[in-house]
Formats: structure tokens, C-alpha cells, sequence
């Protein structure tokens, strides 16, 4: 995947060119570097002022030629840094949800195997007892695992994560990182992790880039 | 007695559908879109809140006149006569209840967390299909409560409904007309079961809603 991102905001602005292929990139910074803004560019649900985005070899945004392919088509995977499990969903719904929207969805063969496929994800994370549980009535662990598994069902080209261990207690954090060092070993999806922790960064990249201000300030 | 009880719940029940249609998607369209003249669309829809109902009525029956644009349009091309009938009293009750629909739905609309729409969008959802699965559901609470008080303003709506609809029995009588006509006329005992029916039917109502609401208590399953 490639991206060059130009976009001003109101407080400060992103100047930004990285490619890689696969793997973890970890993007490293403080609060308000514009990691998130970067991931939003890159799913579509922020506009670039000026740029160019391709993942898979397929543009997704490109200013010069006025290409911007919407969110919803990009087959991209969020995990957002709150979850934003939907709350009037099971945990069920809220993972199949994203199959649904899938074209393959409509012919019933591949739409058994779409919907077994997220059965054994569940399986994998060890979230499947808790099918028919609303948002509200499961741990931040489980909120985790189930927005990493809603993510990953519809077998997206690229996963974007955003803080996905912030929100966690140390004790679970500890729990989640080896389930997530296990997702990255068997699921082999090109991924970027975003985090202001020095430690998760050095666990989980395969590339990393520090980044302050908008800027890219470090690779390695 | 029996009739403009009758005929209130049939008015108001319809008026509240197309509040209901009318008020969410101009909630949903004001709130989520960028829509040009927003302050001045919002104005005209909350406007009858704040208008003398007499008022309401003459802007109604200038409107829905054999002489008015639309009254006369609809009475030349589909011999379609609204002052004085019960339609006329459904578009009075429909335009006095409209901005307590609109104001319920656009609190419930703008108070949800956008980040939920967004997982939606990068999940490949439509927006069509975003309204009706996350954004609906979500702001249901709050429409409700939108249905149900606009159902109880557009039951008691008075001063409009007679300018338009005026108080034929059996045709266009609603219950706080004849509530009105009954005391005129000096029948105090039918004034006086009507009275009671109305306000123990609006008490139920609020009742039943506020108790609805704190059962669903949305507020902890926001996560």
C-alpha cells in the first residue's frame, strides 16, 4: 500500500508519504501528531486536500485525477479506538454486520461460507459464547477482541487500527497483546497500528515510523 | 359523545404519520446533510410552536382556501375540498405538532456519537441502509418521545382546527371543539366527561412514555 497525504486542519496540518507491502507499520507519536487523521484519510472518512492513496495497487484517492473511492468500498478493516460496537446489536450482528454488506452475501453457497468463516473467527478469539450479549454487557477485553473480529470477517485488503490497546487495564492489556501477536502470525493482513506507546510499538512493527506534527520524523 | 372521540383519535392518529415521516427526515436531512437556507427551513418548521393558533389557522385557510395556491390547485385538478372537512382539520393538527416531532428527532439524531456511523460506512454499509440499521435504531428513544407528544398536541389541537375545519358534528367535531360548544351551549356534563377523557387519555400517555423511557435507558448501552 501507498499513501501521500497533504491535509490542513484547523489546529494543524499532515504532510505525509509511506509505503509498504505487508506486515505491521506501526505510525508512532503523541496525541495530536495526526495519527488518526492519517487512518481517516486512508479509509475515506476524512478527505485528503491533496494526495495520492492505493492499496493493492488499486487508487482509492488521488487529488490530480479526482478519484475518491468512498469508504464503504475501499474493503478496508477499523478497529476504532473506542470499539464503536453498535450498541442495538448483539455482539452476533455487530460482526456479521459488515458480511452483510458483502455482494457475495446474496448467493447463498458463499454466503455459508462467509458466515462459517466468522463463526470460527469468533472461535479463534475465543468470543464466541458471547453471540448474543449486547455491547453494554461485555468486558473492554471482550469489546477488543469483538471490534478486531468485526473488522477482520469481511477479509479486508488493509486493517487500520487505531489505539487499539488505549482503552485497556494493564492486566488485559497483557492478555490481548499475545491474542494480537497470534492474529498477526496466522492472519497475515497488511496492517497499520497506531499508538503513542514506545513498547507496543517495538512488540507488534515490522516498519515504524515516528511520527510529530504531521510529519514523518523517524523510519526504521 | 361517542363521535368526536372518535374522530380526534382518527385526525390525530394520521396527522402524527406524517409528523412522524415529515419531522425525521427533515431532522435527518437539517442535522446531517449540508443543506442550504438550514437556519431558515429550521425557522419555518418551528415557527407554528410559537404562533397564535388564530394565526396558524389564517395562514391555513389563506393556504388551503378555494382561492388559496394549494386549496384551489387541489380543487381544480382533483375536486379535492380541505377547508371545513376532516382532512383540513389533519393538516392543522399535522403543522402544529410538526416541530415537536422535528425538535425530539434532531436531539435524538444530533446527540448520537458520529463514530458509529463512520464503522458503519468503513463495514460497506450504504447511507440508506446506515439510517435504518444504526442511526434509526439509536435515535429511536428519542422518536419515540417525539411520536407520542406530537400525538397528544395534534388530540388537543384547538384554535387552527376550527378556523379550518370549523365544528360540523360528525364531520369535523374534535373533542376540544366540542368541549368548546359544550360549554357555549351551557352543557356542562357533556363539557365535563370530555374533559376528563381527554385529560386522563393525555396523562396515560406521558405516563406510559416517561415509564417506557427510563426501562430502556439507552444511556447504558451506549458503548
Amino acid at each position: 500500500m501507498y499513501f501521500n497525504i497533504k491535509k490542513t486542519l484547523d489546529h494543524f496540518s499532515v504532510d505525509m508519504e509511506y509505503a509498504f507491502d505487508r506486515g505491521v507499520l506501526v505510525i508512532q507519536g503523541e496525541s495530536g501528531a495526526g495519527k488518526t487523521t492519517i487512518l481517516n484519510c486512508i479509509s475515506g472518512l476524512t478527505i485528503p486536500d491533496e494526495g495520492r492513496i492505493s492499496i493493492e495497487d488499486r487508487v482509492v484517492f488521488e487529488s490530480a485525477k479526482g478519484t475518491d473511492i468512498p469508504a464503504r468500498m475501499r474493503n478496508i478493516g477499523y478497529l476504532f479506538q473506542n470499539y464503536a460496537l453498535f450498541p442495538n446489536m448483539t455482539v452476533y450482528q455487530n460482526i456479521v454486520y459488515g458480511i452483510k454488506n458483502k455482494p457475495e452475501y446474496k448467493e447463498k453457497e458463499q454466503r455459508e461460507d462467509l458466515l462459517n468463516y466468522a463463526d470460527e473467527v469468533m472461535e479463534t478469539f475465543g468470543i464466541a459464547h458471547l453471540k448474543k450479549k449486547h455491547p453494554d454487557r461485555i468486558s473492554g477485553g471482550e469489546k477488543q477482541r469483538v471490534a478486531l473480529s468485526r473488522a477482520i470477517v469481511t477479509k479486508p485488503s488493509l486493517l487500520l487500527l487505531d489505539e487499539p490497546f488505549s482503552a485497556l487495564d494493564q492486566q488485559t492489556k497483557e492478555t490481548i497483546y499475545q491474542q494480537f501477536d497470534f492474529f498477526k502470525k496466522n492472519f497475515q493482513i497488511p496492517t497499520i497500528l497506531i499508538t503513542h506507546d514506545a513498547r507496543e510499538s517495538r512488540m507488534f512493527a515490522d516498519v515504524r515510523i515516528l511520527i510529530k506534527d504531521g510529519r514523518i520524523i523517524e523510519k526504521n | 359523545m361517542l363521535s368526536p372521540i372518535i374522530l380526534s383519535l382518527k385526525i390525530a392518529t394520521i396527522a402524527t404519520i406524517f409528523s412522524f415521516v415529515l419531522g425525521v427526515w427533515f431532522a435527518y436531512i437539517l442535522n446531517k446533510k449540508r443543506v442550504p437556507g438550514k437556519n431558515i427551513w429550521e425557522t419555518v418548521l418551528i415557527l407554528p410552536m410559537v404562533l397564535p393558533p388564530s394565526v396558524m389557522g389564517y395562514l391555513l385557510l389563506i393556504a388551503f382556501g378555494k382561492r388559496g395556491l394549494i386549496g384551489g390547485f387541489l380543487l381544480e385538478t382533483f375536486d379535492l375540498q380541505i377547508v371545513f372537512t376532516w382532512v383540513g382539520a389533519v393538516i392543522a393538527s399535522c403543522v402544529v405538532s410538526l416541530p415537536l416531532m422535528y425538535q425530539n428527532a434532531k436531539s435524538a439524531f444530533i446527540s448520537l456519537d458520529p463514530i458509529y456511523e463512520k464503522a458503519a460506512q468503513t463495514l460497506g454499509s450504504s447511507e440508506w441502509k446506515i439510517f435504518r440499521t444504526v442511526i434509526f435504531p439509536l435515535a429511536w428513544p428519542g422518536i419515540i418521545s417525539g411520536i407520542v407528544l406530537s400525538f397528544a398536541r395534534a388530540i388537543g389541537e384547538f384554535g387552527a382546527t376550527l378556523m379550518i375545519a370549523g365544528n360540523i358534528p360528525g364531520k369535523t367535531q374534535t373533542i376540544p371543539t366540542a368541549i368548546y360548544f359544550a360549554v357555549e351551549s351551557g352543557n356542562t356534563e357533556l363539557a365535563n366527561r370530555l374533559v376528563m377523557i381527554m385529560t386522563l387519555f393525555s396523562f396515560v400517555l406521558i405516563l406510559g412514555l416517561n415509564a417506557w423511557l427510563k426501562k430502556r435507558n439507552y444511556i447504558g448501552r451506549q458503548g
